[in-house]
């Protein structure tokens, strides 16, 4: 299988330029955030490597937040961020970006500072590009080419299963048998696709591996410090959860506008937000040490289609930003906003609150996992008002939704799967 | 300490505990402002029926409710206004994103309706109820005080089809159990089964909703209110406004009567019986009411008693054999419970929470329903048409549809949820491409592919699948209310 990576490339907006950056920016859509795949600019779409790619300015004004804190926010500078998810090694596919996207790439770059006349691309992009603290993603292994193969793969079974009753012992059995034939065909003449999926790299698996062992058994061997260290951990969790201020007013309502411009053309929506760590080493710490394992979980465990209940987010990422006193949290999800909000309270609303009740401002939370996003008017406007406009976000395959992937992954498994039993051809015709 | 107050039944208007279903007639007068004093004086002393019990019930219920842009042209100022939540302050025809959500685009489009957006953006809309033969006097009486005050933009008359809806089916079965006494504990905690009993915040603003938490509204300065208006209960030292009120959400949605029986009937080659049962498949139950899933036989809290239209759930049928995934009623009602079913104890709540489980993961792909529920107050409007008559040829006969009327505490949560991510969500439940049967615009979607399916799964092959759905249902106005409390209706005409 195809493992997939990301690369996130920042850079801070040349002073003055940020006008004709947002204008350049916008000419690449072609409804409001939404590229248009062959934009002259970048044309994503000539890279099939990308399942998704945006370009958004990321600024500071939510630092004012940390007076709350009593702590004076450092003036920030307005920065340029690149974000993509691919197959494959994300350096690969910056090289492909150079080469066949250079011109484009530079003339958006000029508008950042250290681009000038003569500035190496690739170079420039690969010295500013950062790693994750984690990341989720929904299929490890599933790539753009696959995607696309199994949906044309779904759409053409869709359009020739019988649709009647199948009373008949055998009869589902035999139906598969001659789908499953028929489709053979097809591939041999050229009109499926089914590609074999590739080698699983090396490396990588052994990266993997290593961090399956390493990561518990740091834990093995902190265990008496922090069996002996959780009275202290509790101590301070409490007292920094009940004083921790609050931070929730409702947003602007011009912010919310702007970003309600860039929603529900396609199925899926992006998601991009920022926000101030809370100061201090104990959150720092923590929120170092819950990322850690994040990172550890959605690599381990979380690999195949869910993040706990949550099953519409195609790729998340959380970055940390000048130091870990900020961390930007990017992500895909299925379906309108409210929804996904809805989603992540009542399903995930413990797993939200142990990674950014950290951040300045969250709804009050009790013991890490209580409250917090539960406290729903607040939860809504927090989130809200430290989403950031994506100013141009692609998909590879529009219109196309996870359950979808999912349901087509399994039909074409069905497929391979050889033969069946009619119960478990049953199941699978009604996947069509 | 929050203390929990007497709800104030004389300070609600009676629509939010009432269907006035004895009162068989009704009409909705949507008006803009002409005179803003003479509209206050009117408004500051007008009858409003409560929600008080009243027996024997009165000839004539008066109910009011108002846009944001109504409030302005009364003069309520502007940081009142935004106050309240912004969905209501931006309105249903407000922004294009919203119509998207809503799919209010193609026929539906804001930009052709007859009212509800532009010029055509009521004030306020006065709903009157009445028992059988007394409204025209009322509405005569009442159109004579408004004359002075307010421009007419339309009346909307509604017609008695005895509970049946234009297509044919029983309407307004399913409701939510209002808590009124206020029974469950306002607190935050996970609920294992579908409950049909429904916070009061839910529904009122000022009370804590099934999150245990109070919807945002405009908290008031006492000072400045005085007595005037009621104190909020998380925050006694501000007076609250919203208090004892609700979003009412209003939408006119002309029916197809012809178009929809005529393409059943294609679809089931004229067979009647093959013609009902795909009526009924796209409605989730028979004409009668009666639902598809099955006797409805199972105890839900707040939800009637074994054998009535209403003791069901989907549980027995997570693959919709009985009941399509799509019918209707089964998206706006999905009856689901906060975690998808499984075994009692610990270790499979622990699995099902972590997203281990993987038969209830293919099973939670709905929101937990209790955050979304509508309590309906809608009326038919037009002339009925018999099944026979609608199967022949279309006459030129007058329009008929449903002005749908839902009240709720929190618009985004509650009816635009419902709208659009399961009525208009084309993968509610892992359905391929489709919205609702009924209410879809059927458009083909951003990707070109269509949506103008419906499948009917069957437990002995692939799904049946129909196609090319016409559009039934055109949404041709609508708006965003807020149905004030008494002491708040006031308060906006004096203010």
């Amino acid at each position: 299988m195809t493992p997939q990576d990301h690369f996130l490339v920042v850079a801070p907006v040349a002073a003055g330029k940020e006008p004709a950056l947002r204008a350049l920016l916008h000419s690449m859509n072609a409804e409001p955030g939404m590229a248009d795949p062959r934009n002259a600019v970048v044309p994503f779409a000539l890279f099939e490597r990308l399942h998704f790619a945006r370009l958004m300015l990321l600024d500071d004004a939510l630092q004012a937040d940390l007076r709350a804190h009593g702590v004076e926010p450092k003036r920030l500078p307005t920065c340029l961020a690149f974000l993509g998810d691919c197959d494959g090694p994300a350096d690969e596919v910056l090289v492909d970006l150079a080469e066949r996207a250079g011109p484009g790439l530079a003339r958006i770059f000029a508008h950042c500072e250290g681009f000038g006349e003569g500035t190496a691309l690739l170079e420039w992009m690969r010295a500013r590009k950062r790693r994750s603290a984690a990341s989720f993603v929904n299929w490890v292994g599933r790539s753009v080419r696959q995607i696309r193969e199994e949906a044309a793969l779904h759409r053409a079974l869709a359009a020739r299963v019988p649709r009647r009753p199948l009373a008949a012992p055998g009869d589902a059995e035999r139906v598969h048998r001659e789908l499953a034939t028929w489709v053979t065909g097809e591939v041999g003449a050229g009109r499926l696709a089914l590609t074999p999926p590739t080698p699983t790299p090396l490396g990588w698996q052994l990266a993997k591996l290593a961090n399956l062992v390493f990561v518990p058994l740091v834990g093995i061997v902190a265990l008496p410090l922090l069996i002996v260290g959780t009275p202290l951990f509790v101590y301070l969790l409490r007292r920094h959860e009940e004083r921790d201020p609050e931070v929730c007013p409702r947003p602007v309502a011009a912010d919310l506008e702007a970003l309600h411009e860039l929603e529900d053309h396609d199925i899926t929506n992006q998601y991009t937000a920022i926000g101030a760590v809370k100061p201090g080493v104990f959150r720092r710490w923590l929120l170092s040490v819950l990322l850690l394992l994040t990172s550890f979980v959605c690599r381990q465990i979380f690999t195949r289609g869910f993040l706990a209940r949550v099953q519409t987010i195609h790729f998340a990422h959380w970055f940390f930003f000048d130091d870990k006193s900020r961390v930007v949290f990017v992500s895909n999800y299925d379906g309108s906003h409210q929804g996904y909000m809805d989603d992540f309270i009542n399903k995930v609303g413990w797993g939200l609150n142990l990674l950014f009740s950290n951040g300045v401002g969250w709804p009050r939370t009790r013991w890490l996992v209580h409250g917090g996003s539960r406290i729903e008017q607040s939860f809504k406007y927090y989130q809200r008002r430290h989403q950031l406009p994506t100013q141009v976000w692609y998909k590879a395959y529009p219109g196309l939704a996870l359950v979808e992937l999912k349901r087509n992954h399994r039909v074409r498994e069905g497929l391979e799967q050889g033969t069946m039993s009619d119960a478990q051809a049953l199941v699978w015709l009604r996947l069509l | 300490m929050i203390t929990t107050l007497p709800v104030e039944l004389d300070d609600i208007q009676g629509l939010v505990r009432f269907g006035y279903k004895h009162h068989t007639e009704a009409s909705f007068l949507l008006l803009r402002v002409s005179d803003r004093d003479a509209a206050r004086r009117w408004l500051a002393t007008v009858p409003v029926c409560t929600a008080e019990t009243i027996e024997p019930p009165p000839e004539t219920a008066l109910q009011i409710a108002l846009t944001g842009d109504g409030m302005r042209a009364l003069g309520v100022a502007d940081a009142i206004v935004d106050a309240f939540a912004t969905d209501f302050v931006t309105g249903m025809a407000g922004d294009a994103n919203r119509a998207r959500r809503l799919g209010d685009v193609g026929a539906n489009d804001p930009g052709q309706w007859q009212w509800g957006a532009g010029a055509r953006m009521p004030h306020v809309v006065v709903l009157l109820y009445a028992l059988p033969g007394k409204l025209a006097a009322f509405q005569r009486a009442i159109e004579a005080q408004c004359a002075a005050c307010f421009e007419r933009i339309t009346c909307l008359t509604t017609s008695d089809l005895d509970g049946i809806e234009p297509f044919g089916f029983m309407d307004g079965i399913s409701q939510p159990l209002v808590d009124w006494q206020r029974k469950r504990r306002a607190q935050d905690a996970e609920r294992d089964e579908y409950t049909n009993l429904s916070c009061l915040g839910e529904y009122l603003l000022g009370y804590p909703n099934e999150y245990g938490g109070y919807t945002d509204r405009p908290l008031l300065d006492v000072d400045v209110v005085g007595s005037r208006l009621p104190r909020a209960e998380e925050a006694p030292e501000r007076a609250d406004l919203g208090r004892n009120g609700s979003y009412l959400v209003m939408r006119q949605m002309r029916q197809d009567v012809h178009g929809f029986w005529q393409f059943v009937d294609r679809c089931a080659a004229g067979n009647a019986a093959a013609r009902d049962r795909i009526a009924n498949a796209m409605v989730g139950r028979d004409r009668a009411g009666v639902p598809l899933v099955g006797p409805a036989n199972e105890t839900i809290e707040g939800g009637g008693v074994p054998g009535d239209l209403n003791a069901f759930t989907y549980r027995s049928d997570p693959h919709g054999v009985r009941c399509p995934l799509g019918a209707h009623i089964r998206r706006s009602n999905p009856r689901n419970a906060d975690l998808p079913p499984g075994r009692p104890g610990i270790v499979s709540w622990a699995m099902r929470t972590l997203g281990f489980d993987a038969e209830a993961l293919d099973q939670d792909l709905v929101a937990s329903t209790r955050f979304h529920r509508l309590l309906r107050r809608g009326r038919e409007y037009g002339v009925g048409v018999p099944l026979a008559q609608a199967l022949a040829e279309p006459t030129a006969s007058t329009e008929t549809g449903l002005h749908f009327i839902c009240l709720g505490a929190n618009i985004a949560r509650q009816f635009e949820f419902v709208q659009n991510a399961w009525a208009m969500g084309v993968h509610f439940d892992g359905l391929p491409n489709e919205s609702d049967p009924l209410l879809g615009t059927h458009l083909p979607s951003a990707d070109g592919r269509p949506t103008d399916g419906f499948s009917i799964p069957r437990d002995d092959g692939a799904d049946e699948r129909i196609t090319g759905l016409p559009q039934f249902v055109t949404v041709v106005g609508g708006a965003y209310f807020f149905l004030p409390g008494i002491r708040a209706l006031r308060f906006l005409a004096t203010t």
